[in-house]
Order: C-alpha cells, then structure tokens, then sequence
C-alpha cells in the first residue's frame, strides 16, 4: 500500500509532522521503518523524513560525547574518538546494515536487536527528544520505559560521559552466528573504580525483557566491592533477578535465563 | 496518491522514474529501470541478496526507500562488466566455482566491491567479515572467500 512520504530539511519540521500524525513513521536508516512497509505494516500511512545535517553531528568533548540520532554504525566505527563504542557497533548488522542503521533507530529497535542501546543504558545516556510539546533530554532508562509513547517524538542525539579507561566498560553479545546475528544476550557494563572499589556501576542487559533493562541486584553485588572473584561470584548469581525474557527462535526464556549469568561473569573476568 | 519524480545515476547512466510512495529502491530497479541484477531475498536486511553500492558505499536496497537516492550514484552487479569483459571478481567467481545457484551471487559481489574498492589487498578476515552480511544457501563460504582473496590486487592478499 503506498504510503505518503514527507521529506523536511529542518529537524523541527519533522518533528511537528511526526507528532500531528498517530500513523506517521520516522525513516532513519530504513533498516526498521523499510522492513515494517516491505512486510505490509498497514499501521503506517505516513513516512517522515529530516535531511538536517545536526542529526548526523558527533561532538566528542574531553569528558562526554553527543551522537546525532541520525549518525550510522559505520561512521562510529570510523570516529577514533569513540574507540569505546566501536564494540557495539561492530556487532550489528554486516557492513551494509552498519552503513544504513543509526544510533537513533536502535532506540526502538526490539529484540533481538537494539545492541548499541544496551552499551548506551550501561553508559547511562541522556536522549534528546523533540515532541509535540518541545524539545526535552530525558535519562535513557526513562525514554526506554515510555518507548511505546515515543513514536510521535523524534530523537535528536544521544550522549554520554566518556568512560574512565578502556576496563571501565565492557560489552559483549552472545549471537549463534559469527560475526553477524540476532542477539541471544547482550550485555553491557560500566565499572568505575574509585580506590580500588568499583562505585557506581551500571550493569545493561538485552533480549532478557521487553526492553533493554538494568541488572540491578548484579550491580548492588559489586558495588563498593573490589572486582575480585568473589564480587564477581555475587554478580553472576544475581544476574537473573527480575529479568522477563521470551522464549524465540534463538533461545528460549529458561536458556536465557540459565546462561546470563555465565556470561556476566565471563564479562566482568575480561573473558573473551 | 501521487507519484514522486527521482532521478540518479544508474551504472554511469542517467535515469529518471516516477515512483509511489514507500517504495524501495530494489523494486524501482527491478520493476521500473528493468535492472533484475540486484535479487529479492528477505526483504529484512537478513539475506543481502539486494545489495547495491550507493555513492560507493555497501547498502540493502530492499531497505532503501527510492526517493532517498535522488541525485545520487546507484551501481548494481548489471554495471560491473566491462562491455563483453568480465569484471575480475566475476572471472574469480567463476574460475573459483563460487557460485551454483547465483542467487547470492549480485550481493556477494557488490559486498565484495566495496570491500576492494577501498582495501585492494584484504586479509580473509575482512573477507568474511565483508560478506557477513550476504546469506549463500549452496556452496557453502569457501569458494566465495577464496574468490574474493583470489581477485584480490594481483593475488597478493594475504593470508
């Protein structure tokens, strides 16, 4: 069914046209929005689209990075600046998917997808979001809770403090196919280290509930804690609570389950 | 519904196509330009059996909406040969047995061309790594990989 497209050159144009129709879509790399109409989503009748240059921006401070929503996996990967976060992103997609998909899109990507999302709730970044109302940064935990509301708003950037050293965050996707998949776990986390205890950690999971979710009771077991073997024993045995996962073709809710833990410890031993 | 004017560069030629709304760049090729080298596989970004180089650069034209490459440079596997001559990454396709039912074989090769375009000698590594993203259901990976080393800048890839 052919579908109205409407192409703006300033973000706010888009964003006002995104947020005056509850059928309308906003086309970022198409790797989602393309794949909805190919498959007949009859739910979309209108396509937004911003060619504004601001959406493809990266500013790379000393201390914190702001990543336009429109910028793609592959020219992370070719930013130096962001060596941090070319882990996640070379975990998405072969190369065509990286040089289409945007920081943005994996927002609202649903499992098994949404990698980079889980690195960025690990890196606890804000989300700037222009809606219906005005423009507005909101804590990425909050955009992920409401993300089914989001539709209407469209993502401007994201951005996050630069972690400590290259050991301060750590990510890792269990994926049946190598070098390319959907993911069966994806972990990510964040480890400050003040005085030999890790403070403030952030622990993000992916594929374990509808949304990219927070391991807290693992970060609570670490924190204030060395990164020893013992804090890291405490970690893994909590990785499960109050994650929901589904059952799909890559792994079943128990399998989930039962491995998220290994593979958290995995993670926090610097295990390939 | 009306329909949108798009206009670009299809293999060095100058193309211009009325196009509906929503439709992606995979359909414009095959149903409106008449070029049926890039194939239809998935229609998810899974199987990179459409894949075409735009502006040089590896994309999914299945995922491409069309109007999105107006004014830019489209190359599909319809413009890799030279008049009658083969490109050398078909040649080593060929002599390499790379492929047997051919339906991978346009996404393989423009994933393949990308990858040499900018990186004329790459390891195997990059080679997997390069068509990671293309799906073959028949011969397997290997004659593929050893192709694309095969053609590879005067055979002198590395191992």
């Amino acid at each position: 069914m052919p579908v109205t497209v409407r192409t703006f050159a300033s973000f706010s144009e888009a964003a006002s046209a995104l947020s005056s129709d509850r059928s309308a879509r906003y086309l970022g790399g198409g790797t989602l929005v393309m794949r909805a109409l190919n498959e007949g989503d009859v739910s979309i009748s209108t396509v937004v689209r911003a060619t504004d240059r601001a959406l493809m921006r990266i500013d790379v401070a000393s201390s914190r990075v702001t990543i336009g929503a429109g910028v793609t996996f592959a020219k992370i990967l070719a930013e130096r600046e962001l060596t941090f976060l070319h882990a996640p992103a070379r975990s998405i997609g072969g190369p065509a998917v990286r040089n289409m998909g945007t920081v943005g899109g994996n927002l609202f990507a649903p499992n098994p997808y949404g990698d980079f999302t889980v690195a960025l709730l690990a890196l606890d970044a804000t989300v700037s979001v222009q809606g219906g109302l005005g423009a507005r940064d909101m804590p990425i935990e909050e955009f992920l809770q409401s993300r089914e509301r989001q539709s209407g708003a469209l993502v401007l950037a994201v951005s996050c403090q630069r972690p400590a050293g290259a050991d301060a965050f750590r990510y890792r996707k269990i994926a049946r196919i190598k070098p390319k998949g959907g993911s069966v776990i994806t972990l990510a986390a964040h480890l400050p280290v003040s005085g030999g205890r890790v403070s403030g950690a952030r622990i993000a999971l992916g594929s374990m509930a509808a949304t990219q979710i927070r391991a807290r009771a693992a970060e609570r077991a670490l924190e204030g804690r060395p990164l020893d073997d013992s804090a890291i024993s405490a970690a893994a045995a909590a990785a499960a609570e109050g994650v929901s996962p589904a059952d799909n073709a890559l792994g079943s809710a128990w399998y989930r389950r039962e491995i998220v833990g290994v593979h958290l410890r995995r993670l926090l031993s610097g295990l390939e | 519904m009306t329909k949108t004017p798009l206009q670009f560069r299809h293999n060095g030629r100058d193309v211009a196509v009325f196009v509906d709304g929503g439709v992606n760049l995979l359909v414009a090729l095959r149903e409106l330009i008449g070029d049926m080298t890039p194939k239809f596989g998935c229609g998810q970004g899974g199987c990179g059996a459409c894949s075409v180089l735009i502006d040089g650069e590896l994309h999914l034209s299945c995922l491409t909406l069309a109007e999105t490459v107006n004014g830019r440079a489209v190359e599909t596997l319809d413009g890799l040969k030279d008049g009658p001559n083969l490109h050398p990454l078909q040649r080593a396709f060929m002599e390499q047995f790379a492929a047997q039912c051919g339906y991978c074989t346009p996404g393989m090769l423009m994933a393949a061309k990308a990858l040499l375009d900018r990186n004329p000698s790459p390891t195997r590594a990059e080679v997997i790594e390069t068509i990671s993203g293309n799906i073959c259901r028949c011969t397997g990976y290997e004659p593929i990989i050893n192709a694309v080393l095969a053609a590879a800048s005067g055979g002198r890839a590395r191992a």
